[in-house]
């Protein structure tokens, strides 16, 4: 199986990797997956408390190229966003922009998940309820 | 000078030796005569390649070439041998051995066996992938018909204990087969001294063409029958019809005669390579050999780097270097190696694991360059890995309660 030009580029050159301090109430830190199933991703966001707008994002990611490749396509776009709008990204926008095919799609899920995990965080934190979601379809 | 792309994955197929193809090119165009033929030059010439193919195989593992029965791969010979046996020997009872780490074409074989009304033992491995001979003989009965034993593993590159597996058989008149495919043409394989009364193995990975391989059949002491899984013509002593793959076969016996005189020397050559290869990489911190260090392949490692992710790490460097990964994200299926898993490797180390398989073409620059890019990707990896990064913390990854998928 190929992998995309933008799977690849991500691989090769990911972007945002790297620790943010969790200990700061400003971090949300989002952990998902399991060694067992060969994946796990860690996104951390930082946001700008005047505002609520992200305004940093880092990743560590243990998988393979779809997923370090979702997770750091993930910080990206989660850069300049409010958290609100955070949780808006869709898995699914993350599966179109890197061409992820069907075995690959539980990548992107994941990367939705770790969103939604951080942010959840960062509210814990700040004493907002966390938001529910639903279950994601795809694992 | 460095060769590129390097190939690693000698376990999967090997390329056909330049000699191989050149025995077999008359056999397309001029000599194409159907070895069934009884009555024109066309069909003696072929017949003849065939005998000779025949002699070539059979002297490679010891065998008489009349025991040799040609067949498409090896896949269909460990189908024959074990189906096969199963109909001949209904009438002195159902039971299979085998073990876990067998091919998918032992194992899936055998499942169809318990379909059709058969009992199959499915022996564990000991950690280090060989089987226990304690445990096999114990799980002996009455209607045990046949063992089924892997010579070489093709993940690990384990050999197990042959003779003393076929000791243990003779001494309970059971029969016993042997997936060979791994170690003929690699390790001497001597089907006498073995004792092994039935063994698959096949020519892509040794060399020679795909498509073709062949099921020794024992004649004497016992002579051993299977019952034909094809109907036909009645070729190869009616235990396999269909025309005879004639440039194959051809190419098969050269292959043989070919790691009949080389053998020695490749093997000798390639197991410098591979532990080369596998110092430089078990130097890398919490890098782990799978598999036994002393009974094993000259030409295969398997190494399980911790913390970063098979198929992940294969992405760094599969443009330059093509190797095999126990993981699963590179099939279809989801989950890890079974082979690995039933070492007792956990998930984590099972879905970090690379095999590497050396080949007669192997150079010593290619193995340099495959140290540097394994080791160069693995850091690079480990340096975006939230494992690592908890591991070096000193975080115990067991005490963390994972949202499984």
């Amino acid at each position: 199986m190929a992998y995309s030009e933008k799977v690849i580029d991500h691989y090769q050159n990911p972007k945002n990797v790297g620790t943010l301090d969790k200990s700061k109430n400003n971090v949300g830190t989002g952990l998902v997956g399991a060694p067992e199933c060969g994946d796990v991703m860690r996104l951390q966001i930082e946001v700008d408390e005047a505002t609520g707008v992200i305004k940093d994002a880092k990743f560590k990611t243990f998988g393979c190229g779809s997923a370090i490749a979702s997770s750091s396509l993930a910080t990206e776009w989660l850069k300049g966003k409010s958290v609100d709008d955070a949780v808006k990204i869709d898995n699914m926008t993350i599966v179109e922009e890197l061409n992820l095919p069907p075995v690959k799609i539980h990548c992107s899920v994941l990367a939705e998940d770790a969103i939604k995990a951080a942010v959840n965080d960062y509210r814990k934190k700040n004493g907002l309820p966390e938001l529910k979601f639903e279950e994601s379809v795809v694992h | 000078m460095l060769q590129l792309p390097v190939y690693l994955d000698h376990n999967a197929t090997t390329p056909c030796d330049p000699r191989v193809v050149e025995a077999m090119i008359p056999y397309f165009t001029q000599n194409f005569g159907n070895a069934a033929s009884r009555n024109h030059p066309f069909g003696w010439q072929a017949e003849e390649a065939v005998d000779y193919a025949r002699e070539q195989v059979a002297k490679l593992v010891g065998a008489d070439p009349k025991e040799i029965i040609f067949t498409s791969g090896a896949t269909e010979g460990d189908n024959l041998a074990i189906k096969g046996v199963f109909e001949m020997y209904a009438s002195k009872g159902n039971h299979i051995i085998t073990c876990n780490i067998e091919h998918k074409a032992v194992l899936d074989t055998c499942k169809h066996i318990e379909k059709e009304g058969g009992e199959v033992t499915y022996l564990k491995v000991k950690p280090n992938g060989l089987i226990d001979l304690a445990e096999l003989e114990a799980a002996i009965k009455p209607t045990t018909i046949l063992i089924a034993i892997m010579y070489a593993n093709n993940e690990i590159g384990t050999v197990n204990p042959v003779k003393e597996i076929s000791a243990i058989a003779r001494k309970h008149g059971v029969l016993f087969f042997s997936d060979a495919v791994q170690a003929v043409g690699k390790i001497p394989v001597d089907v006498n001294k073995d004792g092994i009364d039935l063994m698959a193995f096949t020519a892509h990975k040794m060399y020679g063409p795909k498509g073709v391989g062949a099921l020794y059949v024992r004649r004497k002491n016992p002579r051993v029958k299977v019952t034909a899984q094809m109907d036909g013509g009645g070729h190869e002593r009616g235990m396999r019809s269909g025309t005879l793959n004639v440039p194959g076969i051809v190419g098969f016996g050269k292959a043989c005669e070919l790691a009949m005189n080389e053998m020695k020397q490749d093997a000798e050559l390639l197991s410098k390579l591979r532990d080369k290869l596998e110092n430089a990489l078990l130097s890398i911190e919490e890098a782990y050999l799978n598999g036994d260090k002393e009974h094993r392949l000259p030409h295969v490692s398997n190494i399980s780097f911790k913390y970063v992710e098979g198929e992940g790490l294969l992405m760094g460097f599969n443009k330059n270097i093509a190797l095999s990964s126990g993981s699963a994200c590179t099939s279809a299926s989801l989950e890890p190696s079974y082979v690995l898993k039933a070492l007792g490797l956990g998930d984590d180390l099972a879905h970090s694991s690379l095999r590497f398989g050396l080949g007669r073409f192997t150079t010593e620059e290619q193995i340099d360059f495959t140290i540097e890019q394994v080791t160069n990707t693995v850091n690079k990896l480990r340096d975006m890995s939230p494992l690592w990064e908890m591991y070096k913390e000193g975080i115990d990854l067991n005490t963390i309660e994972w949202a499984h998928h």
